[in-house]
């Protein structure tokens, strides 16, 4: 990144636009291979659900570290997050946000999974109600 | 360039977490970081708020998924050659909306017009697929109140829909601003945050079709 007085330019900001063309075939190029390896990795997540090669309770997890993956895939081929200076914060904004969703799935799944547990079975609570 | 030479050397050399003066735009010696990234950061904290909503609608279809109520199980009401091609839809969607900001950085009217159509005729045949599956299971009597799991599956996925639908709308508006007004620097973000939302879509699509459906067609 070059150093220049950045005050006055607010109005051309538009840095990475209008360059050269080789540099569009390069964004082609990562859009590309970003289709081919979500598709990659669409197309094992449906094998892995229709195969028997894979030990049964293995499955959820191999799918939902392939849902990972693909995942992942997506934001760096197709959202462009990457480590440049110009991206950390939107990083850190992610890592947060991570963070909450991990919270809000586990924590929900955790706690309703031991209230089932507690909870006494259906038939003995009509019993008590007699 | 010899302003650029004495802003190096007046750059603080003891700032904690750099190594030498960081001259990136944003971070203090390069100055203010551009509209467009301000904005595109701006939407990205939109889009990790609604994340959230969607790891809350997630978290209460994991707990509930089990809950039938007597009614269909989710291995048998889910259609894996379905999923599949409404998989096929959005991702060719997302493809085409990257060639779309190829296009817009090209300022080419046409190529861009036309990578908008494309991504919004893939966009449109992943409604019609999921409203074709949803006006099934309706027909079947296993609507979102039969129990629930079909309430959690209906909340998660028909939530996902209507922000597709949304999307699709916004689509049009930007196919229509292009047209009317041009490249303009402001349209341009309007762009970058609708391109943003469409990914992000494509994103919770696949934790959809990978933990709901086929998670769910072996449980």
């Amino acid at each position: 990144m070059t150093a220049h007085a950045h005050g006055d330019d607010l109005e051309h900001e538009e840095d990475d636009r209008g360059g050269a063309s080789d540099e569009h075939m390069a964004h082609l190029g990562t859009y590309a291979l970003g289709l081919v390896l979500a598709t990659g990795l669409t197309i094992a997540s449906f094998w892995v659900a229709k195969t028997h090669l894979i030990y049964d309770p293995g499955v959820p997890m191999a799918l939902a570290t392939l849902a990972v993956a693909q995942m992942g895939i997506h934001l760096v081929f197709f959202l462009h997050l990457t480590t440049a200076p110009d991206n950390t914060n939107n990083i850190l904004a992610l890592a947060f946000g991570l963070l909450i969703v991990g919270l809000v799935i586990f924590g929900s799944v955790w706690i309703m999974d031991h209230l089932n547990h507690n909870m006494m079975p259906m038939q003995q609570i009509m019993q008590m109600q007699r | 360039m010899s302003t650029a030479d004495s802003t190096i050397t007046i750059a603080d050399p003891f700032r904690l977490g750099h190594r030498g003066p960081n001259l990136a735009r944003g971070h203090g010696g390069g100055g203010p970081a551009t509209k467009r990234v301000v904005v595109g950061y701006g939407f990205w904290l939109f889009l990790l708020t609604d994340i959230i909503i969607f790891a809350c609608l997630f978290a209460s279809y994991a707990v509930l998924a089990q809950a039938t109520a007597g009614g269909p199980t989710a291995k048998q009401i889910f259609d894996t050659d379905r999923v599949a091609w409404e998989t096929a839809c959005l991702l060719a969607s997302s493809f085409c909306c990257g060639l779309a900001t190829i296009a817009v950085a090209k300022r080419d009217q046409f190529l861009t017009q036309l990578a908008l159509l494309a991504t919004g005729l893939t966009g449109l045949a992943f409604i019609l697929l999921e409203s074709s599956e949803f006006a099934a299971l309706n027909a079947q009597g296993y609507g979102p109140s039969r129990s629930a799991f079909l309430t959690g599956f209906f909340t998660l996925v028909g939530c996902h829909g209507v922000h597709v639908t949304a999307g699709l709308l916004w689509l049009g508006t930007m196919m229509a601003q292009f047209y009317a007004k041009g490249f303009r620097p402001d349209i341009g973000r309007r762009f970058l945050c609708f391109s943003m939302f469409w990914h992000f879509l494509d994103v919770v699509w696949v934790a959809i079709f990978s933990l709901v459906y086929l998670v769910g067609t072996r449980l």
